[in-house]
């Protein structure tokens, strides 16, 4: 197993099915009265949040507690990221301690693989601005193959914002790797040019909806609509809203959270046992626990051979003489 | 235009400014002599007395008059000197940058024998006392003759223009809001109309800040994949297309800085078809590098206008080779270490290049065959003749503009750092080939290289 998890993109298909298979095993825990294991114990794990999050931090909490680790959670507000501090030297400081993991969350592109390159944890990212989401996208096939048992061939529609997506991007990604055919839907204005180039298909419409057997829905963010990108959330909800008409009674239908009611989705479909949105929060804790134990114990016992590690894993900052 | 251009002749004398410095006296040895323009290209001995070329001739046929300093440079190449009209010298403001000295020095060091400095300092160079704050102290430290531009409009707000008459007179090289973009057509067309009066040409800094808004690089599949907001072709393009049709208009003059787009090229060659009065220039690292550098999320490939695809480069390289470019120019943007140490998004725009642009363009041009050795050095000492200022040639009587190159020697740079007070070079780690030994900037000897000079006692 590699050291850090920067991007789904640096994850081969075993590494993933390794990590789900894990997940499995975490999930019997998990039905247990005593849900927790000393996996790590002894060991820290820092969570670095630069933006709100819920049920993101909320569930790496849970995860390193059940596996017995000591617990550091720093959220920019309150803390001397507040006072100015750069994220080189706030990561340094925390590496002070010595942690097995920091996990971080950032607004912005590439935060957690600079992250990787000042300090000797595993680094795990939990949201790098519009870039990636990988435990994410993990943790949603772990959900969808529970359901459907294999992900081979499925065809994956994700509808929406995409062009603000983190979640999308991890997804397309996880989802072809994963065999899956996907298929991003939404506005051309919420559709950057050149994303078919990882990996999927683009559509405007939903007209051939009907061909997805998951429909995943994108949060459609409200400060998005202050700008010209779309002329009102009406008519995107006109178009684009998945509800009981355009779910059809086959398809799964799933959701990152929070969701806006009555805008990309309404009321019926989130209700409805077709949506797997309530699975996908109660697996983020299990696929979690399984990204942590697979980085952190993997390499025990000799650490990660060289030729396991990603490149981006190698410390490429230049040294100015 | 004849009458601009004998306006801003009559200025040339008076517009760069230096350290006074000796005279040099060198006689030059059997290098490889190769000026494009006067169609020079032979071995020869060159010899430089009190700041004048005052003789080329066969090798070993000069004789070296009392006091002169012998080069042997057989085996190297003696090129007219390179200029640079698109430097940022960070001063005042930012001297934890760059200052005039490094700067200049920096320059030297990558055989340039002139460069221009813009003017978006803090404060901006937008009145004539900054601008004589600035040549009083490049009289004092600047080690080769520089430029320097004012602003074309007041704080670089794009509002109201500057006094540009009275800039004009204080010896403003040119005007320019480079980093911004003129947003309003209409102070654009203001601006190329006082232009009869200032005689200085508009350098231009094209992009529809609508179009690149909060945009960090080249909008295109990198981007999408990325995640990273896009700046689209277009937004330079259209721009340089607006200011081509108000220069046509107003029989302006102006020059478009940093092309980085196909699209801009093929705008720029409609223009000059139709006899607009417009130059252009090319970076090194748009000439050399695409968007998929961006990849690596690295900062010292984050720049404005953005690294582009390959198709625009090819498109660049073309525009070079036909004319439609005139001339590369760096671009040289000095950044300390630790805001280029931020994440991609919030790391400043800019990378270093006045040492490693010939040896960069020489690796990756020269070498494979893409380019002719002799029309890079025409585009690499072309860039001060859109705005009236030195040409630099070998030819018996000119002022000595020489940079003395071994076109063999392999370096890896930053090895030994940089003469530049900053180190955000987009080549830096990489291994070239060509390497300065010597600049000659006007008559003076600017830059000797050290193991050079260490070789050159024995």
């Amino acid at each position: 197993m590699r050291r850090h998890l920067l991007s789904i993109d640096g994850l081969s298909r075993e590494d993933i099915e390794r990590i789900l298979r894990r997940a499995e095993s975490f999930a019997e825990v998990s039905g247990r009265e005593i849900k927790k294991v000393p996996t790590l114990r002894g060991r820290t794990v820092v969570n670095l949040f630069y933006e709100s999050s819920t049920r993101t931090s909320s569930s790496f909490e849970l995860a390193a507690k059940r596996l017995s680790a000591d617990l550091v959670s720093i959220k920019a507000q309150g803390s001397s990221v507040d006072k100015g501090e750069s994220l080189k030297d706030t990561v340094q400081t925390l590496s002070a301690y010595d942690p097995a993991a920091i996990v971080i969350r950032s607004p912005n592109v590439g935060a957690a693989a600079l992250v990787a390159r000042w300090t000797r944890a595993s680094v795990i990212n939990a949201g790098d601005g519009k870039h990636e989401h990988p435990t994410q996208a993990l943790l949603d096939l772990y959900t969808l193959r529970r359901r459907t048992g294999t992900l081979d061939g499925l065809r994956v529609w994700i509808v929406g914002d995409v062009l603000h997506s983190r979640v999308a991007r991890s997804g397309v990604l996880a989802f072809a790797r994963m065999g899956c055919k996907v298929t991003v839907c939404g506005p051309p204005t919420l559709i950057p040019r050149g994303i078919e180039a990882l990996g999927c298909e683009v559509r405007h419409t939903l007209d051939e909806l009907g061909e997805a057997d998951v429909i995943y829905t994108l949060r459609m963010q409200q400060e998005r609509m202050q700008g010209t990108l779309v002329p009102s959330l009406r008519e995107y909800a006109a178009r684009y809203q998945i509800n009981g008409r355009r779910l059809g009674s086959g398809q799964l239908l799933m959701h990152p959270g929070p969701v806006n009611r009555g805008v990309e989705l309404s009321a019926e479909v989130i209700d409805s046992p077709q949506a797997l949105i309530a699975e996908q929060v109660e697996s983020g804790v299990v696929v979690r626990m399984a990204v942590l134990y697979e980085l952190l114990t993997a390499g025990q016992g000799g650490g990660p051979a060289a030729g396991q590690r990603l490149p981006s894993d190698e410390p490429t900052e230049r040294q100015p003489a | 235009m004849n009458k601009l251009n004998a306006t801003t002749r009559a200025r040339e004398a008076g517009r760069l400014d230096r350290a006074p410095v000796p005279d040099a006296t060198v006689l030059i040895r059997a290098a490889q002599l190769l000026d494009p323009r006067s169609g020079l290209d032979q071995p020869g001995d060159l010899l430089v007395r009190d700041g004048e070329i005052a003789e080329i001739g066969a090798p070993g046929s000069l004789q070296a008059p009392e006091g002169a300093e012998i080069v042997e440079a057989e085996g190297l190449h003696a090129f007219p000197a390179f200029v640079d009209p698109h430097v940022h010298l960070r001063t005042p403001g930012r001297e934890d940058e760059e200052d005039v000295e490094t700067g200049t020095r920096s320059a030297a060091a990558g055989g340039y024998c002139a460069i221009l400095a813009m003017p978006n300092t803090d404060p901006v160079v937008d009145s004539a006392p900054i601008l004589r704050s600035l040549r009083e102290r490049a009289r004092a430290e600047a080690r080769i003759p520089t430029g320097f531009t004012a602003s074309i409009t007041v704080g670089m707000q794009g509002e109201r223009l500057t006094e540009m008459a009275e800039l004009a007179d204080a010896g403003a090289a040119a005007f320019t809001d480079d980093g911004l973009p003129v947003r309003s057509a209409g102070i654009m067309r203001h601006a190329l109309r006082y232009q009869q009066l200032s005689g200085c040409v508009l350098a231009l800094h094209e992009e529809d800040p609508t179009l690149s808004d909060g945009g960090v690089m080249h909008e295109g599949e990198v981007s999408a994949v990325l995640g990273l907001a896009g700046i689209p072709s277009v937004s330079e393009s259209t721009m340089v297309a607006r200011d081509c049709e108000l220069a046509g208009y107003e029989d302006g003059r102006i020059h478009v800085q940093h092309v980085s787009a196909r699209r801009t090229v093929e705008v720029l060659e409609r223009a000059k078809a139709a006899g607009v009065k417009v130059t252009a220039e090319a970076s090194p690292h748009h000439l050399l590098l695409t968007d998929d550098a961006v990849r690596s999320l690295d900062t010292h490939f984050k720049m404005n206008p953005p690294l582009r695809t390959e198709d625009d480069r090819q498109a660049l390289i073309d525009g070079l080779r036909a004319g439609v470019l005139d001339c590369i120019a760096t671009d040289h943007a000095p950044h300390s270490r630790e805001e280029k140490e931020e994440p991609f998004e919030l790391a400043p725009m800019g990378v270093t290049g006045l040492e490693s642009a010939f040896a960069a363009i020489h690796t990756d041009l020269v070498l494979p065959g893409v380019l002719d050795l002799g029309l890079v050095v025409e585009r690499m000492t072309a860039g001060m003749e859109p705005f009236g200022l030195v040409v630099p040639t070998l030819a018996k009587g000119a002022q000595a503009n020489v940079c003395l190159v071994d076109l063999n020697a392999v370096w890896e740079v930053g090895e030994a750092g940089y003469e530049s007070r900053s180190a955000n070079c987009a080549f830096g780690g990489r291994r070239l080939t060509g390497r300065v030994r010597i600049t000659i900037a006007a008559g003076a000897v600017a830059f000797r290289e050290r193991s050079f000079a260490i070789e050159a006692v024995r």
